[in-house]
């Protein structure tokens, strides 16, 4: 579904990711551990459109995408979260959702002006299926909560349900459980789960190893803008690169 | 009482709608003729800052420049509606064609900035601005196009089927001037660009701006194209700048590039921050409260001379320093507007955690 070929990207003399390959199957979630700073933001980056690539190649469906705009990204069905949540703030907690709707929408001025029918019916679909996210995500009843004012977890929740609103088939999700409590981390594992169930592919950051090798199909290790392993979590966690790697990053 | 209006809006309606029907007649009863212009203006700067509006409080790009705009469509009016080119189209012809020649001038000046955010955004734009104005004092050689700082004068005025805009009619035994019918037509575009300007706001594109001006990698990561949704709220508000242009060139009958200064520009975006940005009441009740406020304040030197004899300071002078202040104490004590919508409140309200939201740096990484 998604294939990495041979990426690099270097911020002036530093190399955040060095021909980093990668494929990520269809229906698998797939893990992307790593010490802190060994470039897996930089890879999300360049893959949703933030950044260009320096060099190498990105896939989706066979479709390139490397070096595209983010919004051309996200039409190909590729949505993604933050790691620094970037909720819109000052907007309700549904409003961040309708906003998902986007591109999968097609009213324009016109549309807005005159508020025809047909416009009437795409803002009553976009305000349903929005609820239905904000439900299934577990924010049911916080819609007209301001985003800003959501706890932590929520907004984290939130922000899953903005990207599922874009009808993603892939879904880029960076330390989606990052400073949620163990219950909550277990809420979370189970909507991943379900997500998977509805036939979505999902591409995880994950500090937290439990989680990542209890949930994933398939794990890649990368460390100073390398991948120094991957495959099954089993046989990634028994890897000695890896236990080098982060042995030696926690000194 | 608040309460009591808000559980009976057909009344409020009705009230309002009346009071609206009759204001020319009442201002001009008491306050004498001079104020229906002043009226004029009010509608005028309420298009105007609507306009504005959504580009600024919309889309959250700080636009200084926005007086290219209004330039345009009153030159674009005088142009297809005067002797200057013995040209003369009427009045709902032209001004279509202004709003259309303003937008397509936003675009056009919209493109370069896209890269650019706040105070860089508001530099660039204002230097727009000025271009502009400086083109119009400057075309009239080669070819005499905008007759240079003498501006253009003896622009036709708004005629309805054979009846015109201007001078003196009969009407139910009443003599009524000008500005009383202008007042009308204005009032009927204001209305619909209130309309307009709300209906905008809650739609697709109302919530795309939004998102833009929240956190414009996060609107670009939820599929939305930011270049051409910046573009159409810089088109959307340089329409409705041309529109009022237009109007305004009618009812002046004479326009000059020193009519769209900078000072105009800022006068616009003071009448949003202040009313309170983004909140179409609070948009309209600046623009009402700047209109009205400077034209108050000439009376300064009447009561000068009433109370001393003689005008100690000139009542200009004075007005503006008023005025200063005015704003100023605004500032100090209503930072969010008059009437804030509920998210500027809590922008400035600043409590918790948006502050640190907006330093988290741009691209999502941790240096
Ligand atoms: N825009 C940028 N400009 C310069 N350097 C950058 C930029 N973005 C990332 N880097 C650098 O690239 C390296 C990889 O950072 P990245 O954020 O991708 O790591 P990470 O694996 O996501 O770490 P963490 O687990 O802490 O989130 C870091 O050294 C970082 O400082
Ligand atoms: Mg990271």
């Amino acid at each position: 579904m998604l294939t990495v070929r041979n990426v690099s990207k270097r911020f002036g003399g530093l190399a955040a990711l060095e021909g980093v390959s990668l494929d990520v199957e269809k229906g698998h979630i797939y893990g992307l551990i790593g010490p802190n700073g060994a470039g897996k933001t930089t890879l999300f980056n360049c893959m949703t459109g933030l950044y260009g690539v320096t060099s190498g190649e990105i896939h989706l469906d066979s479709a390139p995408i490397h070096n595209r705009k983010p919004h051309h990204i996200v039409h190909q069905g590729f949505a993604r979260t933050f790691q620094n949540i970037r909720l819109f703030a000052n907007m309700t907690a549904l409003e961040n959702v309708m906003v998902g709707r986007h591109p999968r929408t097609h009213a324009g001025v016109l549309g807005a002006i005159l508020r025809g029918p047909h416009t009437r019916a795409e803002e009553r679909q976009i305000h349903d299926r929005s609820l239905e996210l904000m439900d299934f995500v577990g924010l049911a009843r916080k819609g007209r909560t301001l985003a800003g004012h959501l706890a932590y977890g929520d907004q984290r929740r939130l922000e899953i349900a903005r990207a599922l609103a874009t009808e993603p088939k892939l879904l880029a999700l960076d330390e989606p459980v990052a400073g949620m409590n163990p219950t909550e981390r277990r809420q979370m594992a189970d909507l991943f789960l379900r997500l998977r169930e509805t036939g979505i592919t999902l591409l995880l950051i994950e500090h937290d190893v439990k989680l990542v090798m209890g949930l994933c199909d398939r794990v890649a290790v990368l460390d100073y803008g390398r991948k120094i392993a991957e495959g099954a979590p089993e046989s990634v966690q028994r890897d000695p690169a890896v236990i080098e790697a982060y042995l030696g990053g926690a000194e | 009482m608040l309460d009591g209006l808000r559980r009976h809006p057909t009344l409020v309606f009705i009230a309002l709608g009346i009071l609206l029907a009759v204001l020319p007649f009442l201002t001009g009863a008491t306050l004498g003729n001079s104020w229906v212009r002043v009226l004029d203006f009010v509608l005028l700067y309420i298009i105007l800052a609507l306009g504005l509006n959504i580009v600024v409080g919309y889309a959250g790009l700080l636009d200084l420049g926005y007086v290219a705009f209004y330039a345009l469509g009153a030159y674009l009016y005088a142009w297809l509606a005067s002797p200057h080119f013995g040209i003369h189209l009427p009045f709902w012809a032209v001004l279509p064609l202004g709003a259309a020649l303003a937008g397509l001038f936003g675009v056009l000046l919209g493109a370069p900035t896209l890269r650019l955010r706040g105070d860089y955004l508001a530099i660039v734009t204002l230097g727009f601005g000025e271009i502009i104005r400086i083109f119009m004092n400057n075309l009239d050689h080669p070819v005499n196009v905008t007759n240079g700082p003498q501006g253009i004068n003896q622009i036709d005025p708004v005629s309805l089927g054979g009846f015109a805009f201007a001078g003196r009619h009969e009407v139910l035994g009443m003599t009524i001037t000008g500005p009383y019918f202008y007042y009308y037509l204005f009032l009927a575009f204001t209305l619909a660009s209130i309309f307009i300007a709300m209906r905008l706001q809650h739609s697709r594109i109302g919530r795309a701006w939004a998102a833009i001006r929240e956190d414009e990698v996060a609107a670009a990561a939820m599929g939305i194209n930011t270049r051409n949704v910046k573009l159409l709220a810089f088109a959307m508000g340089a329409a409705f700048g041309g529109l009022a242009g237009g109007l305004f060139a009618s009812f002046q009958g004479f326009i000059s590039p020193e009519s769209f200064n900078l000072w105009e520009s800022i006068l616009i975006l003071c009448m949003i921050v202040l009313g309170g940005m983004g909140h179409i009441p609070g948009v309209i009740l600046g623009a009402i409260l700047l209109t009205v406020l400077p034209e108050a304040l000439r009376y300064i030197g009447d009561w000068q001379r009433a109370a001393l004899g003689h005008v100690v300071v000139d009542p200009n002078d004075l007005r503006m320093l008023v005025f200063g202040l005015a704003l100023v104490l605004m500032m100090i004590y209503r930072p969010a507007g008059m009437i804030p919508s509920r998210q500027r409140k809590r922008e400035f309200a600043a409590e918790d955690g948006v502050a640190e939201q907006e330093q988290a740096s741009l691209y999502d990484t941790k240096a």
